[in-house]
Order: C-alpha cells, then sequence, then structure tokens
C-alpha cells in the first residue's frame, strides 16, 4: 500500500529538506499501519480506539471502526450501523452512519432532541459514490469519513478523507475539493467536485446555542455556540433496519445493545416521515420532514440561521415561522425578487423554491454541503406549497 | 534489521520536525498559491488566542470560504488592494469569510467578489475590522452578495477605516447587535451605505457614504429574534451624492429605499443625527419613516413600527429633492411639490401615544437646524390620512411644533476603541 504523503508547503527553505522528509514520512505510516492491522485479531472485544487526551489521529485506521482497511465498511464489533427515516441530501452520496458508545455507557433517551451521549461515543458518517449504480458488485468508492465525537467539554469534527487507493482515509481539517465519478442508474457518466467542509464548518449545522428559558429575549453576542448530533434522535431513528441478522427497529435494538436507554417501545416514540416514502405520512408531513432535515439544523431558534426567525422543524405550528408569507431578512440576492418564502399555492412565487433549487453559492440552501439541486425534494416541497390553501 | 530501525529512526524525526511544520502556521506569512486556501483555513482553525494569522502581499485566488471560530485571533493583511482574498471562482460557501470567534480583529486586506456576502461576523463578542474592504469589483450588480462587511448578533463591535462596495443590499450592515462604533469608513455604489438594524447603542461617525442608493440606514424590523433597536448617533458624515439605481433584488427591505436618500431612519427609537454633511440627494437628504409606509403587512405583535425620540441637529445641507425616484417618491412628490425639502417625515405617529394628535415630546421628532428658507427645508407629510383620504390630508411644512431642547445621547463604548 502507499499512503499519499503530506503535501509539501509553499516555502522555499522548506521544500528540499521536506522532500526527503516526505519519503520517510510515508516509510513510516505505512509502517505503522501495516502494524495495527496485522496485529488485530479480527473479533476482538471492543477494538475501537479512542483518546479523548491526544490530538486527533492523523489517519482514520487508528480508530479501528472497522474490519479490515474500512473500504467495505463493515463495522468493527461493537460499532453499530444506523439510518434515518429522511436524510439531509448530500448530493446524491450514500452514506454509512454508524455509532460507538464506550462499554458500559449508554445514551439517556429523548423525545425531542438528540439523544444524550455519554463521553467517548464516536459518530460516524462515511460518504459513498457507487462506482456503477447498475451494478452494486462494482462497490463503492469512498469519499470522506465525519467523525463526531463527544469530549467532556463538548462534540468535535473531524473530517476525514479518504485516499485514491481506499486503504485508509487522512485527517483533513481543513476540508477540500475532490472529484468525483461515477455511472448513475441509467447508465449516465455523472462527476461533480465534492467538497469536504472544513472542521470550522461543522458549526455550520452542528452549532447550537445554549437553550434559552421560554420568554427570554436572546440578547447578542457571547453566548457559545456548542456542536451538537443532527441524525441521532427518537424521530429520525425511530424506523427498521436490516441487520446481519435480520430486520429490527432501531430504537429496540439500540436498547438491546444498551446503546440506548430509557427509550420507550417504538410505537410509543416520534416517528418522521420517510419523504419518498407516501405510506409514512401525508405530502406535508414529507415535506415538512423533509424541510426540517435539510433546513432546521440551522433553521431553528438555536441554530446558526436563527437570526431571521425562521423555523424548519416539522414541531414548528406557526406559520408565519415556517415561511408562509414570511418576508425574507438578510437574503439579499437570494429573494430572487420574491415577496415571500413561501407564497400558498404558487410554488414559482417562493423563494423556498427559487433557493431550494438553485446551485449557485449566494443563493442556494441549504448553503453548505450540497453543489447540486435535489430534484426530487424539491419537488415535494413544490407539490405541498401548490396544495396551500390562500387562507393558510 | 538494523536497517529497518533506521528508517523509522529517521521516520520519526521527519514526522516530528515536518508535522510542527505543516501545521503550526500561526507566526508565518501566508503567500497565495494553489496550496493558499488550504494553509489559511488551517491556520484559522489551529490558532490560538493571541495568535496572528499574517496573509502575504498579492491575490489570493479562493474556491472555498473560509472562517474563524476561535477566541483572540488577529487576521492581517499587508493592506487593502495588496493583500486580496478573491472569491470570483468561488464554489461554495455563502459568504467569503465568516467569524464566529469572540474577540477577534481582521485587519489590512481586501476581500472581494464572494458569491454571498463578504465577511460575516455571527455572535461574536468583541469583533475589530481594520482596514478591510469588500468589493464587487464589477461594481453595482442584482448579482452582487448581499453585505459587504457583516457583524449581527455580535457585541463590542468596532469597524474602522474599512470600505465597501458594490454589495447588493448593505456595504457596511451592523444587525441585530449592541456596542458598536462604525467610524473612518468608506462606502461606495452599494444600495445602502451603511446600515444599521434592530442595534442598540451605536456611534457610526466620520465615514463618506457617496454613490449609493441610500447612505445611511437606520432600521428597526419585525420578525427579526432581536427587536427594539434605538440610541444611534450618526454624526460628522460625509453623505453625498448618493444616485445610484436601486439594484437590491426584489423582497428585500432595501429594494424600497428610493434612489437618492441621503440618510433613512426607519421605525427605532432616540436617534441623534447632527453634524454631518448630506447633499446630492435626488429624492431627499433625510427621510424619516414608519414601517406602515412600506405597506408590508406586519404580523409581528412584539413588533413598534414607529420612529420616536428622533432629533436632528446642526448638519449642513446641499441640494436635494429635484428627482424623487419610486413609487414612494411619486406618493411624496404628490404631496410637496418640486424640489423636495431636505427633511420629510411620513408623521406616521403611534395614536395610542399620541395626545390630542402630538407625542409627548421625548417621543418627538425634534430638529434643530438652521436654515435660510425654513417653509422649504421640512415637511410633516401625513401620510396615513393622505393614504386613506387625500383631502384630509394636512401636510405641514411647519417646524414648530419640532422645536425644543433634547439631551444629547451618551457615545457608544467599545473596549478597546478609544
Amino acid at each position: 500500500m502507499t499512503a499519499r504523503p503530506p503535501r509539501p508547503r509553499g516555502r522555499a527553505a522548506l521544500l528540499i529538506v521536506g522532500a526527503a522528509f516526505v519519503v520517510a514520512a510515508t516509510a513510516s505510516v505505512a509502517l505503522s499501519a501495516a502494524t495495527a492491522r496485522d496485529d488485530e485479531p479480527a473479533a476482538a472485544p471492543s477494538p475501537v480506539v479512542l483518546d479523548l487526551e491526544a490530538r486527533p489521529p492523523k489517519w482514520l485506521s487508528a480508530y479501528r471502526l472497522f474490519e479490515g482497511d474500512g473500504s467495505d465498511q463493515r463495522p468493527s464489533h461493537g460499532v453499530t450501523p444506523y439510518d434515518v427515516n429522511t436524510p439531509l441530501f448530500s448530493d446524491y452520496a450514500a452514506k454509512h452512519r454508524f455509532v460507538w458508545v464506550p462499554p458500559g455507557k449508554s445514551a439517556r433517551y429523548h423525545a425531542e432532541e438528540a439523544f444524550a451521549f455519554p463521553v467517548g461515543t464516536i459518530l460516524i458518517k462515511t460518504f459513498a459514490y457507487p462506482r456503477d449504480a447498475r451494478d452494486p458488485r462494482k462497490g463503492e468508492r469512498l469519499v470522506e469519513t465525519r467523525l463526531l465525537i463527544h469530549h467532556e467539554d463538548g462534540w468535535k469534527g473531524w473530517p476525514y478523507i479518504w485516499n485514491e487507493e481506499q486503504t485508509d482515509a487522512r485527517l483533513k481539517i481543513a476540508g477540500g475539493i475532490r472529484e468525483v465519478a461515477w455511472i448513475d442508474a441509467e447508465g449516465g457518466e455523472q462527476s461533480l467536485r465534492y467538497i469536504v467542509p472544513n472542521a470550522n464548518q461543522c458549526e455550520g449545522c452542528h452549532g447550537q446555542k445554549p437553550k434559552l428559558p421560554e420568554g427570554v429575549t436572546p440578547t447578542p453576542g457571547p453566548t457559545k455556540v456548542k456542536l451538537v448530533p443532527i441524525g441521532p434522535t427518537a424521530r429520525s431513528l425511530n424506523r427498521t433496519l436490516a441487520y446481519a441478522d435480520g430486520e429490527a427497529n432501531q430504537l429496540a435494538r439500540w436498547t438491546e445493545r444498551a446503546i440506548l436507554e430509557g427509550a420507550p417501545a417504538s410505537e410509543e416514540a416520534p416517528r418522521l416521515a420517510v419523504w419518498d416514502d407516501p405510506e409514512t405520512g401525508s405530502v406535508e408531513e414529507r415535506a415538512r420532514a423533509w424541510l426540517e432535515m435539510n433546513c432546521a439544523h440551522c433553521h431553528n431558534p438555536r441554530g446558526p440561521g436563527n437570526t431571521t426567525a425562521l423555523d424548519l422543524r416539522a414541531s414548528q405550528r406557526d406559520p408565519l415561522r415556517f415561511g408562509v408569507r414570511k418576508p425574507p431578512v438578510a437574503a439579499g440576492r437570494g429573494s430572487g425578487g420574491r415577496l415571500h418564502d413561501i407564497e400558498p399555492g404558487d410554488p414559482d412565487a417562493s423563494i423556498f423554491v427559487y433557493r431550494i433549487g438553485s446551485t449557485d453559492p449566494g443563493i442556494m440552501m441549504p448553503e453548505l454541503g450540497r453543489r447540486l439541486t435535489h430534484a426530487e425534494g424539491l419537488a415535494l416541497v413544490r407539490e405541498w406549497i401548490r396544495g396551500m390553501k390562500d387562507g393558510e | 534489521m538494523k536497517r529497518r530501525q533506521l528508517i523509522v529512526l529517521v521516520a520519526a524525526v521527519a514526522v516530528a520536525t515536518l508535522l510542527p511544520a505543516a501545521v503550526a502556521r500561526a507566526g508565518d506569512v501566508i503567500a497565495p498559491g494553489p496550496d493558499a486556501n488550504e494553509d489559511i483555513q488551517e491556520a484559522l482553525i489551529l490558532a490560538e488566542a493571541g495568535a496572528v494569522v499574517e496573509l502575504g502581499e498579492g491575490t489570493f485566488e479562493l474556491a472555498l470560504p473560509l472562517s474563524l471560530a476561535r477566541d483572540g485571533v488577529t487576521v492581517r493583511g499587508q493592506g487593502i488592494g495588496k493583500t486580496v482574498l478573491s472569491f470570483a471562482k468561488q464554489e461554495t460557501g455563502s459568504e467569503g469569510f465568516l467569524v464566529t470567534g469572540s474577540g477577534c480583529t481582521l485587519e489590512a486586506f481586501t476581500v472581494a467578489d464572494t458569491k454571498g456576502d463578504g465577511i460575516k461576523v455571527k455572535g461574536a463578542n468583541g469583533i475589530t475590522l481594520r482596514q478591510v474592504r469588500a468589493e464587487w469589483t464589477a461594481g453595482p450588480k442584482t448579482e452582487n452578495g448581499g453585505y459587504g462587511l457583516y457583524p449581527v448578533e455580535c457585541k463590542n463591535v468596532l469597524v474602522d477605516g474599512c470600505s465597501a462596495r458594490g454589495a447588493s443590499d448593505a456595504g457596511i450592515y451592523v444587525g441585530q447587535s449592541e456596542n458598536v462604533i462604525i467610524r473612518g469608513c468608506r462606502v461606495e455604489e452599494n444600495v445602502a451605505g451603511i446600515e444599521v438594524e434592530n442595534s442598540n447603542h451605536v456611534d457610526v461617525h466620520g465615514n463618506t457614504a457617496t454613490k449609493n442608493t441610500g447612505g445611511i440606514l437606520v432600521f428597526d424590523l419585525p420578525d427579526l429574534p432581536r427587536q427594539g433597536g434605538g440610541h444611534v448617533r450618526v454624526f460628522d458624515n460625509d453623505v453625498k451624492d448618493n444616485d445610484t439605481p436601486n439594484f437590491a433584488a426584489k423582497g428585500n427591505i432595501v429594494a424600497l429605499v428610493p434612489r437618492g436618500t441621503g440618510l433613512l431612519i426607519m421605525a427605532n427609537r432616540n436617534v441623534e443625527v447632527f453634524e454631518n454633511r448630506i447633499g446630492g440627494h435626488p429624492t431627499t437628504n433625510v427621510l424619516i419613516s414608519s414601517y406602515l409606509t412600506t405597506g408590508r403587512e406586519i404580523k409581528d405583535p412584539k413588533y413598534y413600527p414607529f420612529p420616536e425620540g428622533i432629533h436632528i441637529h446642526d448638519n449642513e445641507y446641499g441640494a436635494c429633492g429635484s428627482e424623487p425616484d419610486g413609487e414612494l417618491g411619486k406618493i411624496v412628490a404628490g404631496i410637496a411639490g418640486l424640489p423636495l425639502p431636505s427633511i420629510v417625515w411620513d408623521g406616521v405617529v403611534n395614536p395610542e401615544v399620541a395626545v390630542e394628535g402630538a407625542l409627548p415630546h421625548d417621543r418627538r421628532l425634534v430638529i434643530t437646524e438652521k436654515v435660510e428658507d425654513p417653509g422649504k427645508f421640512f415637511i410633516n407629510l401625513d401620510l396615513l390620512t393622505a393614504m386613506r383620504d387625500p383631502k384630509a390630508a394636512k401636510p405641514s411644512r411647519d417646524l414648530a411644533p419640532h422645536e425644543g431642547e433634547r439631551e444629547p445621547l451618551t457615545p457608544a463604548k467599545v473596549p478597546g476603541a478609544e
């Protein structure tokens, strides 16, 4: 295997010395990585390695989250896969989600918010594209794996970018752009300059202000934003998943594996509609679910997009707060000349449709995490707005 | 395996030597080049409090936006126009530079041609923008980003010696913030030159606002988490020739600003405007308006749409009012005739606090100006009446109801701004 050498930096003085080091550094990494794998028995109890005191490891393999080199995303023992009812759209990337909770600890159930995970929890999300969507046997091209790790002082996010050889992923705190290409289900060639967000941009979606008591006006200034997980809520996880040993409800399985404590029976827990499954909800419920998962991480009263008071959580019942005839505040050219976020009955006059449909960085929403338009999600939002009556 | 041990040793030394060089960027000058985007971002993520991230001279072509979440970090270029962060080829990000850390300073560089806003600062306690320029180089265009310099939900904001050009909303915008000083800046060819929105304890002074659609705007708007903007002082500014046609995208509040408005105060409580030089405005030099005049529906029960406690004194006025713009301009011209006077007030007051049509003194509009022809200087449009029944309206040019003393507002205090 060849690991990617650290890229030489732009300073002339370092270049020559650097070039010599690069070779050696590569050898070092290759050695340690190989050793790590050779020594590790496949079914060791809790192979996952996490040192909360140390700087994050440079290579994803150091955490031992996956069997083998991780290229087929088979989780290690104790690492549990999960899926959500309605996902955030990420340029049609496939996502592999996993959770690891330190042995002997559990997350506490919450009906509304993300579960209260113990310190030492790792949430893992890998973004991948099929090589050929017509033939799953050709496998996937892994692009990045994002880790959200719960430290004593809060969650921290780290992006790891997979190497060309698909043998390991390297920490890239500054993110970057990666060319990806795949063949779609119709046999068409697709390509994309995929953007890996930097570590700061975690805050762009996962950052939440501390909760204010009901009725307290927010004051400007020093409310420190904290990172919080988005996906692992009761309503997103309340669904069945095909595990290696058969199908099971995720809340039940997490409880059984002691990842989660305090959860009610799945019928008692809230459940978000699956955006593209009409059996799970009405058009409105599915559109609101789609908006929650694609927009509400910013547009909620404590999120990064709270400045405009737009609240796209599915639980928000006040039509003005979720956009009905709400004038834009800081949209700039993002208004597209439209007067309201949602104009009931008229998708084309609604700013939502304009911004969800745009790929211009100065217009598009969400503003991070996508370069393409989610045509199917947009169609759902259009359908919902078109069906709204004027008096709503 | 001596050879192997040697390799490991060399490798260990190499890693130890190379890594700090690769990551500990603070203290180094980052030069433009293909790695600069990543280098700057990495330095911003790793910078400790007190660190200076220094950017070299030249143009940095950046495809990805920059963000700073650490506290107490300074990002310093070699000067406006010398260090240029060009986002002409930006591929993602709704702003060029986002700051969410507190106590940071950005100084001596230009941010050019961002797809969205130029520099956004959100939720910081303490932010200094000094000698920073946000610019869209092709000049006024609807396709340009909204805000040039954009602190929002901040406390203790100093914007000093900065400039902004081409913003399709506001060149310098401060919103939902407290303790703000904007001084010595130059804003030109934006829709709004400087806009202060839903903010308190703000000083705007010693700035030049020219060739915008509207020079300086002081707004309080509904539907925002923070309301009740006020205690704003606007003084010693040159507000001249703001006559660029409005190029904001429709739907935005600034799209309603008539071309050629020097100063626009909408809603707000306690604004003191003094010792400015204001002239060359085709619509009017100073427009004072209630939010009701926008014709927009108010659905926010907490919102107070009336400007109150406005004090205008000791300014110098140049020509204005010969070519009022837009729907509002047409209506005003219909009532006042041409040219429009230097100060136009819509005359819309809260009926619940007015006593026989007049406000108590502390809420009143007070105007103290030495003018040659008082009859042509001011108009109260009585606009609400005029909209309902033009014949019943009683527009007035009488300054007498606006005489009287008022205590000066206290200066805005921002630590480190002295």
